[in-house]
């Protein structure tokens, strides 16, 4: 459609985020235009996030998971002050009261955890729960599968075909601790635990290494109660094509009129589709 | 200014992983019982702040709300552990974590990021529940948590504070000091071996010669030198002429002498005669047929190839052995971040790096002998090395896609350690090709990335008796993956811009080693050395000069580019700084608050070094096949399954990140749960097409034992053969196929040049290397496969008074190859029951130095040979077969034999197979664990099973077919070899490598 203008995905980088190539290949292979804009171009107000639709906090090591993952970059969000001398939470507060989608993926994730995005059941930007090192004490590449919330309020998975889906995990510190009982009935009631991980009959699972880290509620993944918040340790952006999966030439024997696509260009598809929509 | 300590600790209801497994590792490796562990993270700060205001940072800033307790000032109050362990940095020792906690300090009081010095420090403070004596407390220190070259070490009764604090404090002048050359030869070699030089008397005396040199004289007085070489001077010769710089035994005059043929010949150089030679008989080849992929070979960091008309392909393997001897951890992670600055420097620079491979050889975790003095465990050197490795590669987003380790006991001394990079480039940047070098007279010298310390000065020679409570240390050096991984992504935007004009990496020999080679191309240079950014004051000029302080690159820049790239290099804070300009004068030019530190004829400099003589005598060892062993095939089966050089190594793997960036493509484990190892990696090179490359690594040193020839050619077939087992097809110069190979050979042998005291085998080693070499050149030139760089690491022996540990020589070939269509790679699992087993390519009775073998402790005689003419056949019907996609499942046959790499194809696929091998001469034992090369077990649709015979003809065999068992079975005629549970076989090869 000619006049209608294309989504605009926004991918941070720089300090050390290493996944923001694929996270750009994701939103362009789902028909959105995307931008890989260095960290430092916001903080110094030569671009602005809102002139972007969805903003993605790709995964990586920022400043190599010192003194825990991702904190010093929350630090950065929180307190460092940008050009004019608001703070970017501020600017991402704003971003989010104009009705935009925000994803972290794996140190993204991390990212969004310890600003207070996520899972943000008080409203306040607090920390409620935290990501610490995995139940085994080590950094583990391996693929898990994952369980889609039914009715979750996310536009990031409201494809209705969705059920499950394979992902890789890349992570030393993925085990989502919350912070007491009140946090955790409201991740429970508002439907929060949108992704968990589960076995291979699809039921969750804390058992490693189907759950790789130990997680409570076996949560992968959380969004906040707007759903416009989407964050979570497996990276879809990693399984943007069959050839990603590690058994793919199994599947493909088995199946050879099988799709190319990997099942993580979903995601991308379900937010890309929906802030289309609501942008007419 | 005063110091706070900030201390971390995890709150009681959280499970201290970290604790755990020391206590549990206390016990079974030490057999020290420490009760309950609690660990915790010390921050020393040294600032003019308030306690209030470091209170408030830290609370906010620095602990996490929900994990951790915090103490400042008074420690944590220790009743219920009655000992405690403290690991500091000694001064100058690479402090990442601390100079993070200073970014997010500056974050928070809103001040600009602090360059330059360090005042934050990180620690580790463990607390015990029991009363350890000071002997185990020692030991934990040492031996397990710490090491001396690098912590500062405390341990007692629980204390309210520690006050430690590693500021680097340097008490001495700086100057330059001149040395007196016009002395004896026995003076010369004092004064090498005093400044630790390592020049021998030969290369002393010539440089002697140089100074005496009556013109030299007089250009030095017009040029305001004094006649005596200054310590700067005599420090670039040492490194210039090092070993490591300049291979000087690889470029030796051998004479060689084999003393079971009586052949006699003369060797002027090997690297010339063997291995640039071979590429280049290769590549007249190609470039007769009209096909020119290599791009640059043996004279830039890395070998260049093309990929196509957009992309050029770089890539560099090479060594860190001596490094991670001393620190495991910090050797590795050096190695790994060093190498990617490689390709990173090659041509413009700029590339981006694809992926990272890494080959091992360690002795047994398991060893149980004796440790000599400043030996670290095997195990230790490994969990250091896997650790660095994950470091490197994680914390820079580059994916390791694969690697090999090998162990054997003589790797205990020294271990290897192989870190290879590759990169993908543009072909042009603005115009330039991206992969030449030009300089002109007027660019200028730009420094970027980390600052200057005493690190890595004189390597591991460094005396520890000079070096006292607050000298920096320069011994061991620790890589900053986060430190590089911003320097990369600014070259990378840099290079796009145009802004650079050519780059290197400051890695070995520092600037010296950096702008030295540089100013060879423009003629000259100027260097002004207080320009450079130091990590603390009181560095010697010549100091500064060689430091090999990591994560820093030169550039080369056009003068009106400066601007531009300074304000870049701000954005993606990285401090670059202006350290002087090149020229055309013939000479380096190196001063210091313009007094002059040296002056050297680049002639001389690149090119004075006199040729090595060395001598080798070949002498095959007398070695006899057994009579024939008595055991049951059942046993040697599981055995071989759970022994290490076979074992799986999953428990390495899966802490390497194999798929950032999203393009791998056969990983090292696939198929149902990731259960199948695999031979190549295949990763895509872009994400909108599906062209790719295959990497494979061939490296098999026990054969050595019999024949460094037939090791060394056997290594090769092993990595072409990895290729072609997932679909990788021949290079041909009759034909333009648009494709590439590129080796990068790797030799790390024990110290050759002969000496009757000293090193009284060094004749027969250096003629090791020479059919290493030898071997080389024929697999080479025989399969068109070019090697376009490589390594050589010669003093690979860990010495102790009489003791001498040597690795067995040993030699790496790293392959990688384009693949045209990643879609139609092949993987080594059983795709699925019914499927006609085959074996391609012939089996014959080479038991010789095999793994099966050693399980009996023996080497034999028969070690298998490499026969080309047929490996090239069944590599070409491979192809056909795969062209035609007639192959399911493919795995090479190596390790172990044809037994071994059955149960691996069966367990990817959760399958099972019924074998039956033909009664012939070759016998059962050599039948099923005889390690002959160019072999394959192969996969076919029991449909397309005509169709593959006939492509095969006699070069396959049918074996028998996949089951839906969790049975192995292999009979030979009526009788049964083998009859297995596969799982009972899996459990032996996934548990014998714990980590």
């Amino acid at each position: 459609m000619q006049n209608k203008e294309m989504v605009k995905a926004l991918v941070v980088t720089g300090f050390g985020i290493n996944c923001e190539e694929e996270m750009a290949a994701a939103y362009r292979l789902a028909g959105a235009e995307a931008v890989i804009l260095h960290l430092n171009e916001i903080f110094e107000e030569r671009d602005s996030i809102h002139r972007y639709d969805i903003l993605n906090f790709p995964g990586g090591f920022s400043f190599g998971d010192d003194i825990g993952s991702a904190r010093v970059l929350a630090n950065k969000f929180k307190f460092k002050k940008m050009r004019s001398g608001k703070r970017f939470i501020d600017d991402i507060r704003e971003f989010l009261s104009a009705g935009k989608y925000i994803m972290g993926v794996c140190n993204g994730f991390q990212a969004l955890v310890k600003m207070g995005l996520l899972p943000n059941t008080g409203g306040g930007f607090e920390q409620e729960v935290t990501l610490t090192h995995n139940d085994s004490g080590k950094f583990e590449d391996r693929w898990v599968r994952c369980l889609i919330a039914p009715e979750n309020p996310t536009p990031f998975l409201s494809d209705p075909g969705m059920h499950s889906i394979d992902l890789p995990v890349r992570h030393g510190e993925g085990k989502l601790v919350i912070r007491d009982e009140n946090v955790k009935a409201a991740i429970l009631e508002k439907k929060l635990n949108v992704m968990t991980y589960a076995d291979a009959q699809d039921r969750p699972s804390p058992r490693y290494p189907e759950n790789p880290n130990g997680s409570e509620l076996d949560c992968a993944g959380l969004c906040d109660p707007s759903g416009q918040v989407f964050g979570l340790m497996p990276h879809p952006e990693a399984y943007l094509s069959l050839y990603n999966h590690p058994g793919w030439p199994k599947k493909k024997r088995e199946c050879p009129d099988i799709s190319e696509e990997g099942e993580g260009l979903s995601v991308f598809r379900n937010i890309v589709g929906k802030a289309g929509s609501g942008q007419q | 200014m005063r110091s706070h300590t900030i201390q971390l600790m995890l709150r009681e209801r959280f499970r201290d992983n970290a604790g755990a497994s020391l206590e549990r590792d206390a016990k079974r490796y030490f057999q020290i019982r420490t009760g309950k562990v609690r660990t915790s993270k010390v921050f020393t700060v040294v600032t003019d702040k308030h306690e209030g205001e470091i209170r408030e940072f830290a609370g906010k800033a620095l602990k996490d709300p929900l994990l951790h307790d915090m103490y400042i000032g008074d420690l944590f109050n220790a009743r219920d552990y009655r000992r405690y362990l403290y690991l500091g940095k000694l001064p100058g020792v690479t402090d990442d974590e601390g100079v993070s906690a200073q970014k997010t300090f500056a974050d928070f009081f809103h001040q600009a990021p602090a360059d330059g010095e360090q005042f934050i420090f990180t620690s580790e403070l463990f607390y015990f529940e029991q009363a350890l004596e000071r002997e185990a407390l020692e030991t934990l220190a040492r031996d397990m948590l710490g090491n001396p070259l690098i912590n500062h070490i405390e341990y007692g009764t629980p204390k309210r504070r520690i006050d430690y604090v590693p500021t680097v404090r340097i008490e001495s002048s700086v100057r330059i000091r001149n040395l007196p050359v016009g002395l004896d030869d026995r003076e010369l070699s004092a004064l090498s071996e005093k400044m630790l030089l390592s020049l021998d008397l030969k290369e002393m005396q010539a440089v002697r010669k140089y100074y005496l040199d009556e013109n030299t004289q007089k250009l030095r007085r017009e040029h305001g030198m004094p006649p005596d070489p200054t310590d700067c001077e005599l420090e670039i010769f040492g490194q210039t002429w090092s070993e490591h710089c300049k291979h000087k035994e690889f470029n030796a005059l051998i004479d060689y002498k084999d003393l079971e043929t009586g052949e006699e010949k003369r060797i002027d150089s090997l690297f010339k005669t063997y291995i640039t030679r071979s590429t280049q008989i290769i590549r007249e080849r190609f470039e007769k047929a009209g096909n020119n992929w290599i791009l640059k070979v043996f004279n830039d960091n890395a070998g260049v190839v093309k990929i196509d008309d957009e992309n050029v392909f770089i890539w560099k393997v090479e060594t860190h052995n001596s490094p991670s001897a001393l620190d495991p951890y910090g050797g590795a992670l050096t190695g790994i971040v060093g190498v990617n600055r490689d390709p990173m420097g090659t041509g413009i620079g700029g590339g981006k790096c694809l992926f990272n491979t890494d080959v091992l050889c360690f002795g047994s975790p398991y060893y149980k002998g004796e440790l000599l003095e400043g030996q670290l465990h095997p195990r230790r050197i490994m969990a250091g090395v896997v650790r660095g490795i994950e470091d490197g590669g994680n914390k820079s987003g580059i994916p390791t896609v694969n690697g090999s380790i090998v162990f054997d006991d003589r790797y205990r001394g020294k271990p290897l350690v192989y870190c290879g990079t590759a990169a993908v480039m543009p072909m042009e940047y603005r115009g330039r090709p991206s992969w030449e070098k030009r300089i002109d007279p007027g660019d200028r010298i730009v420094m970027a990335g980390g600052r200057i310390g005493k690190d890595g000065i004189h390597g591991a020679t460094f005396s520890s008796l000079e070096i006292d409570e607050h000298s920096p240390r320069s011994a061991v050096q620790i890589g900053s993956p986060i430190t590089q991984k911003n320097l990369s992504d600014f070259m990378e935007c840099a290079a796009k811009e145009g802004l650079l004009k050519c780059s290197t990496d400051n890695g070995a020999g520092g600037l010296s080693s950096s702008v030295g080679e540089l100013a060879g191309i423009s003629g000259g240079a100027v260097v002004e050395l207080e320009k450079a950014p130091l990590k603390y004051p009181g560095l010697q000029p010549w100091e500064i000069f060689v430091s090999e302080s990591q994560e820093r690159m030169t550039f080369v820049v056009e003068p009106e580019n400066t601007r531009a790239l300074f304000a870049m290099a701000e954005k993606f804070e990285v401090e670059v700084s202006d350290i002087g300009y090149f020229t055309d004068s013939g000479y380096l030019d190196v001063r210091y608050r313009n007094k002059p530190a040296a002056w050297l004829d680049l002639d001389f400099l690149h090119h004075g070094v006199p040729k090595k003589h060395m001598q080798a005598e070949w002498k095959a060892p007398r070695l006899k096949e057994p009579r024939g062993l008595d055991a049951d095939h059942n046993d040697i089966l599981l055995k071989l399954m759970g022994s290490l050089n076979i074992a799986s190594k999953e428990s390495v793997i899966r802490v390497y990140d194999h798929e950032v960036k999203g393009k791998t493509v056969v990983k090292p484990l696939m198929g149902t749960g990731g259960r199948a190892p695999q031979d190549a990696a295949v990763l895509r090179l872009y994400h909108d097409r599906y062209t790719g490359v295959a990497v494979s690594n061939g490296i098999i040193p026990r054969y050595g034992d019999i024949d460094p020839y037939e090791m060394s050619a056997g290594s090769f077939d092993e990595a072409v053969r990895q290729i072609i087992a997932v679909g990788g097809r021949l290079p041909d110069p009759e034909k333009e196929e648009g494709i590439f190979w590129t080796v990068n050979d790797n030799f790390c042998v024990p110290d050759s040049l002969y000496d009757p005291v000293r090193n009284p085998d060094g004749k027969q080693k250096l003629a090791k290397l020479v059919r290493m070499n030898e071997a080389l050149f024929d697999m080479a030139t025989f399969f068109n496969i070019p090697m376009t760089s490589g390594k050589d690491s010669m003093k690979n022996d860990f010495k102790k008074g009489d003791i001498r540990i040597s690795v067995p020589p040993t030699i790496l070939y790293s392959m990688v190859a384009k693949i045209d269509d990643v879609r139609r790679t092949v993987t080594s699992d059983f795709k699925k029951p019914g499927d006609i087993i085959y074996m391609a390519g012939k089996t014959y009775n080479e038991l010789g130095a095999s793994e099966c073998y050693a399980l009996f402790g023996i080497t034999g005689a028969n070690v298998p040979r490499v026969r080309k003419e047929d490996a090239m056949r069944v590599y070409r019907k491979m192809m056909a077969a795969g062209e035609r996609s007639l192959i399911e499942s493919a795995h090479d046959i190596s390790d172990g034999g044809l037994a071994v790499a059955l149960t691996e194809c069966a367990f990817g696929g959760n399958t099972g197979c019924d074998i039956n091998i033909p009664v012939t001469e070759t016998g059962p034992l050599a039948e099923l664990f005889s390690e002959s090369h160019s072999r394959f077990v192969i996969t076919v649709r029991p449909e397309n099973a005509d169709a593959a015979e006939k492509i095969f003809g006699s070069d396959c065999r049918k074996l028998g077919e996949v089951t839906s068992e969790d049975r192995i079975r292999i009979r030979r005629g009526k009788e049964t070899l083998i009859d297995r549970d596969i799982s009972l076989l899996h459990a032996a090869w996934r548990d014998a490598l714990r980590t």
